[in-house]
């Protein structure tokens, strides 16, 4: 019924979309076989009903023929159902008024035989006439917004996200888990393909966020729990102790000085030693020392206290303890990074084994000026100049048989860096690289790979290395290179493995805790591949950097910049507007027997224990209909998909 | 040497019968070269594993009837163990034998065997022998 009592008027509009509908359905016949039905005022077909002309046919015709109700036959609603619901808005129609029927997605595109699809496409468009005449009109539900934003994960991606948000005006909670910001950029020694020094290019950015005066930087932190929706977030952070007071430390290092625990350093990836109470870094953000409780000699029941002794501020507090903090925020950016495919995975190489084969991580420590060998390039089992290192591509990546099937995208411009260094170093050592494809898709990335082979002198092996043993003190490659058919073989002082990335440790955990989800190799997963980049598919969540895939550093800060233009878009609109499409709770059937209440995955349903029935947070509703369909009673029904309209699009469906 | 790609009827034949006699899908070498870099027959060959697999991609029967690669391989799957696609090299090698030996010339006959040899050497052995290496 419309809202007068009578009898709604329908209009269905069938597209061609090019060939894409038109090739597989026969849209003329769909549109002849609708005008025929009953409640159908209405039926054309056009060749591409998204166009202007296609939508102003739409308007029009809606105004002319007084349509109550809209039927769309063409891609899916993903696709164009906005488009179409703004059309007959302009007619004064609500937009619950446009119903999209996909004879694309569902029938053109997956079927082979033109007369049954034609059938199958009618039997559809049937069905929305049966849903359409029950439609109510909603209203949409509003809800404040939270112009407070986080973000998860203090590397490049990270920075740059939490940076470009609070700049835009909005308060950033910056959360990360190690003891300072800087992420994997900081460690690395020079950045492809223009060489600038990382830690120059970097540390402004560092300095920026202990400075700005909307961030509010929480190193050592880790994300505990979440709820909320989007817009409104409660965020639970736990808070690390970390023995030493931010504030009071000086960073003059005599508590270093004194600490007798030695462990190898996480920030050289083990290649030097560190104290138990460290600096991670010179240029660490927040400047303070950290004591590792893990390495520490204990706090309890015996202290060796060697370094509060030596403290002249009294900045160590050894009663510091863990703390949960809780935050109200409106977004939450993903940036959690991440690391290198473990060398232990690829045991042929002997990277386990043998001090003098490394990974990409590894070799950018011993080429870094602030590394543990200053800068000069040494082995790591004896300290001497290598005079040969052999680079392995592709270690890990393309492997889907026994490893990662994506291309890490970065190790083909990393290996050619890490060459043409090592040649800056060592002018007159020979650089061997074995790759099965080199891919250069960057700008200026080609010119880059070019000059490393033409003035770095640097020989491409294409083929994949087999075997990696030790001789003496030199170190056995056997390889191929495919193009001249011959197995290579040859001595080196070190070898360089490529390793694939994989996602962040505890990447898992922490999307269990956000409820957001990710592809099948771990990668976050973005709500469209193309169209849809830097969204999750979760309202409210968004995701920047490495955490989404392999990427390099002007990818990752465009991606990260991307994402806080989302996040300042989301905060610039005054209410947010919720989907009134939800399932509500018949108060005079509902029973209280709360089997909707453990099927809800957003935990919007709740029992009223003096009323005796379930209640429903209508925000936190995304109208899944799970309960719906657990309901005993029929008390819980989706707004505009009752289970009378249901049952009606069965049997229009089923109907020969 | 300039060689003429025309994919015609008898080639594509040739491809698609490797492919099930072997059960692999040699279209899905990428050519990295691991199988030749690990093989321990490879010292011998006269073309690598990987180019006999591209050989096959191209449809180039004649080239491989004259190979003695496809001979040499002893079938000891190293190859396919370290195969990133997971094609199992050695089979496709078989299949290849399989299919060109008719075609081809003998590689061992029964007066090569040493006469104090005869009487010990399993039967199996002689079968397998004359399996991979006479048409």
């Amino acid at each position: 019924m419309n809202s007068n009592g009578k009898k709604k008027r329908i209009g269905v509009f069938v597209c061609h979309c090019g060939v894409n509908i038109a090739a597989m359905v026969d849209v003329k016949r769909v549109a002849e076989e609708m005008e025929k039905y009953p409640g159908v005022a209405f039926s054309t077909d056009y060749i591409y009903m998204c166009s202007d002309p296609g939508q102003q046919l739409i308007l029009d015709k809606a105004i002319e023929e007084k349509l109550d109700a809209v039927i769309v036959a063409c891609c899916s609603p993903t696709l164009h159902e906005i488009t179409f619901q703004n059309a007959v808005k302009l007619a004064g129609l609500s937009a619950f008024q446009v119903e999209i029927a996909n004879i694309r997605e569902q029938v053109s595109w997956v079927h082979t035989d033109r007369e049954e699809a034609t059938l199958k496409a009618i039997r559809i468009v049937r069905s929305l006439v049966e849903k359409i005449r029950f439609n109510k009109n909603l209203e949409p539900i509003e809800v404040d917004v939270t112009r407070r934003a986080m973000v998860i994960g203090a590397g490049i991606s990270g920075i740059q996200a939490a940076l470009d948000i609070a700049d835009q005006g909005y308060e950033v909670l910056l959360v990360e888990k190690e003891a300072s910001i800087g992420g994997h950029m900081i460690q690395l020694s020079e950045t492809f393909p223009t060489l600038d020094c990382s830690q120059c290019i970097m540390t402004p950015k560092m300095v920026e966020i202990s400075r700005h005066p909307n961030i509010k930087l929480m190193t050592y932190h880790e994300v505990e729990s979440i709820s909320g929706f989007v817009g409104n977030f409660t965020v639970r952070i736990k808070k690390k102790p970390r023995y030493v007071d931010e504030v009071a430390c000086t960073m003059c290092g005599d508590c270093e000085e004194v600490c007798p625990e030695v462990v190898p350093d996480e920030f050289n990836l083990g290649l030097s030693y560190r104290k138990a109470i460290y600096l991670p870094f010179p240029q660490a953000i927040p400047g303070t020392y950290t004591l590792d409780i893990d390495s520490c000699l204990g706090l309890w029941p015996i202290r060796c206290s060697a370094c509060r002794d030596a403290c002249e501020v009294n900045a160590i507090d050894f009663d510091q303890k863990e703390e949960i903090i809780e935050e109200k925020v409106g977004a939450i950016t993903v940036c959690t990074g991440y690391d290198l495919y473990s060398m232990k995975s690829l045991g042929e190489f002997g990277g386990e084994k043998y001090e003098d084969v490394v990974d990409g991580l590894e070799f950018e420590r011993i080429l870094s000026a602030s590394g543990p060998t200053g800068g000069k390039v040494c082995r790591p089992s004896d300290g001497k100049v290598p005079k040969s290192i052999v680079f392995i591509q592709c270690c890990g990546s393309r492997d889907p048989e026994n490893h990662k099937s994506y291309c890490s995208r970065i190790c083909c411009m990393y290996t050619a860096k890490h060459a043409m260094l090592y040649k800056h170093h060592v002018p007159d050592g020979q650089a061997t690289v074995f790759y099965i494809d080199v891919r250069t898709g960057g700008k200026r990335f080609e010119e880059f790979y070019q000059r490393t082979v033409e003035e770095g002198e640097v020989l491409y092996l294409r083929g994949k290395v087999s075997k990696v043993y030790k001789e003496g003190d030199k170190i056995i490659v056997h390889g191929s290179d495919t193009l001249t058919g011959r197995k290579v073989e040859m001595e080196a002082d070190m070898v360089v493995l490529a390793m694939a990335m994989e996602k962040k440790e505890g990447t898992e955990e922490l999307l269990r805790k956000l409820n957001i989800s990710a592809d099948t190799d771990g990668w976050l997963a973005e709500a469209h591949p193309k169209l849809k980049p830097v969204e999750s598919i979760n309202a409210g969540f968004f995701l920047a950097g490495c955490a989404h895939g392999p990427k390099d550093i002007p990818d990752t800060v465009a991606q990260a910049s991307a994402a806080a233009a989302k996040v300042g878009a989301l905060f610039a609109k005054e209410k947010l507007q919720h989907d009134p499409a939800i399932v509500p709770v018949n108060e005079e059937l509902c029973s209280g027997c709360e089997i909707c209440v453990n099927v809800c995955p957003y935990d919007a349903r709740e029992l009223d224990s003096e009323k005796g029935i379930v209640i429903v947070n209508e925000v936190l509703c995304e109208g899944c209909g799970a309960c719906a369909a657990a309901c005993p009673s029929g008390a819980a029904q989706k707004r505009n998909q009752t289970d009378n309209q249901i049952f009606s699009m069965l049997s229009a469906i089923l109907k020969i | 040497m300039r060689i003429k790609l025309k994919f015609e009827e008898n080639e594509k034949k040739f491809i698609d019968r490797v492919n099930e006699l072997s059960g692999e899908n040699i279209y899905s070498c990428y050519q990295c070269g691991c199988c030749s870099s690990g093989c321990p027959f490879v010292f011998e060959m006269d073309i690598l594993p990987n180019q006999i697999i591209r050989l096959v991609q191209m449809g180039r029967e004649e080239e491989l009837i004259g190979s003695k690669a496809l001979f040499l391989c002893a079938s000891c799957f190293t190859c396919q163990s370290r195969c990133p696609k997971g094609i199992n090299i050695a089979n496709v090698a078989e299949a290849v034998r399989h299919l060109i030996e008719p075609k081809g010339k003998d590689y061992f006959g029964p007066q090569e065997i040493p006469v104090e040899l005869a009487d010990e050497l399993p039967q199996q052995a002689l079968v397998a022998v004359y399996r991979k290496f006479s048409k």
